[in-house]
């Protein structure tokens, strides 16, 4: 199972108890299929993390791997064999900006 | 015995403030979407426990929120196959998609700008089927729903009304206000900062710019011009629908007849810069707005809070002040913040971005503070229930 971490609005918005989520995630194990997996099971998250129709990140966005921001990657690359085998979460993380 | 519920978006989430007729002992419920930028939260006059909400945020985007209960507890609305846990929603309530080519609109330094969905400013449920509902979005356009919110389809036709010449004042292009004809469920009017007022008369499928009679010098050289005013807000009173008020930029206005034509009546306000207009009640002819000292100072003339009452339709105006700060009062009131409620004698109310909400429970004569402290006030509804 893959586990990904959520900023605290998205995980009201979701009602989730905790912080992470567990989601069963096919090979290769990509940002996309992870955010395809997460939509599915909580789908009042669509549009708050990716464009409804561009898939492209929300500008304020990021998403970091094994503590390395990989929010510029391909949504096709795959994720480090940490996030794989669901040792390390893939965090997605409301970037720090205004006041 | 009658209840009053005061519907309060903020920038940090929405309140609701209830109490009984007297209007004088409030419970205040919230923050609801803690956190969130509420722009807008109205219920629907067909069945005032279904209340329909905006909140919004620059990380996350766009939300719709629905309550079945006054507002107790909250859904995003669904729609089509569950392929989720059990009763979880497919998420295209938030999914705002211009119809069409996307088109371009004026930018600020005068070229053109493709159309970009932002928020949605404001909810306007239908006067008789609570499963409709309008919203009016920035970057400018109509979308409705008839499913409860829970997929949204763009009137575009609107945009075809000069859409190429509307542009954003300083605070985005947005349709921030719609109000239904009660006599005719075709007509309806729109307005948008900074491209004036429309009217459909056919549901939505044709729209034309009412806004002759507005005079924009500063910004629109062209007495003539057809679209480019920027219309802060537009009022209604349902026993004459053909009758409507605006706060402009600046200036005060009526029309008397749907727009054709429209007059000035700021007459003696000390300021006729502002945000909020609205009617009384039960008299068609008595009309509020706060004025602000200018565009470039947006607070209160000489620090004092006062609303602006006309018995006349306009023209001749009253300060009302008993209850209201008369001194060191910088705040603003912004255009969707203000209502009434349709009790006798009629409460008038209004949010400020400093954080109060008043209430005057006899037509404006005196004022009293519902609460002090909230985060900014960006829109304030009141429902009358029995």
């Amino acid at each position: 199972m893959i586990r990904v971490g959520l900023p605290y609005h998205l995980r009201t918005l979701a009602r989730m108890a905790d912080s992470e989520v567990a989601l069963d995630v096919g090979e290769p194990v990509t940002i996309g299929r992870v955010l395809d997996a997460l939509e599915d099971r909580f789908p009042m998250l669509r549009g708050t993390i990716r464009d409804h129709l561009t898939r492209e990140r929300r500008p304020f966005i990021r998403f970091f791997a094994c503590k390395e921001d990989i929010s510029h990657e391909s949504p096709e690359t795959p994720l480090p064999e940490a996030i794989a085998s669901g040792d390390e979460p893939l965090l997605i993380i409301g970037a720090i900006a205004g006041g | 015995m009658s209840k009053i519920r005061v519907l309060v978006g903020t920038r940090k989430g929405a309140f609701i403030l209830t109490a009984d007729g007297a209007r004088e002992k409030w419970n205040v419920e919230g923050p609801l979407f803690a956190g969130w930028e509420v722009y807008h939260v109205k219920g629907s006059p067909a069945d005032p426990d279904r209340i329909y909400a905006s909140q919004s945020s620059g990380w996350f985007g766009q939300v719709i929120q629905r309550s079945h209960d006054g507002g107790r507890t909250w859904e995003t609305p669904g729609g089509g196959p569950q392929s989720g846990p059990e009763g979880m929603p497919q998420g295209e309530s938030n999914k705002f998609v211009y119809e069409g080519e996307v088109g371009t609109h004026k930018w600020y330094d005068g070229t053109q700008h493709p159309w970009e969905f932002k928020r949605v400013w404001h909810l306007e449920p239908s006067l008789t089927e609570p499963d409709t509902v309008y919203a009016g979005v920035e970057d400018a356009a109509l979308f409705k729903s008839t499913n409860g919110g829970a997929t949204w389809q763009e009137l575009s036709s609107l945009r075809s009304a000069k859409g190429s010449l509307w542009q954003p004042g300083a605070g985005g292009m947005a349709v921030h206000t719609i109000l239904l004809d009660p006599t005719d469920s075709r007509r309806m009017y729109v307005a948008i900062s900074a491209a004036g007022a429309f009217r459909t008369d056919d549901g939505g499928e044709n729209w034309k710019p009412i806004n002759r009679g507005l005079k924009s010098l500063w910004e629109l050289p062209d007495p003539e011009a057809e679209v480019g005013h920027c219309v802060h807000r537009i009022a209604m009173h349902r026993s004459r629908p053909d009758v409507l008020f605006m706060q402009k930029h600046w200036d005060v206005l009526r029309t008397d007849n749907a727009g054709e034509e429209w007059r000035e009546v700021s007459g003696n306000l000390p300021s006729d810069f502002g945000f909020p207009i609205d009617v009384h009640a039960h008299e068609p002819e008595t009309i509020y707005v706060v004025p602000i000292k200018s565009d470039s100072e947006h607070y209160p003339p000489d620090g004092k809070l006062r609303v602006y009452r006309s018995r006349t339709g306009g023209g001749e105006w009253e300060a009302l002040t008993k209850g209201l700060p008369q001194q060191d009062c910088y705040v603003n009131v912004l255009r969707d913040a203000m209502a009434v409620d349709s009790l006798d004698p009629c409460g008038i109310y209004f949010g400020t971005t400093g954080g109060q909400v008043y209430v005057s429970a006899n037509g404006g004569d005196a004022w009293m503070p519902i609460v002090r402290d909230l985060p900014a006030v960006l829109s304030v509804e009141v429902q009358t229930l029995s």
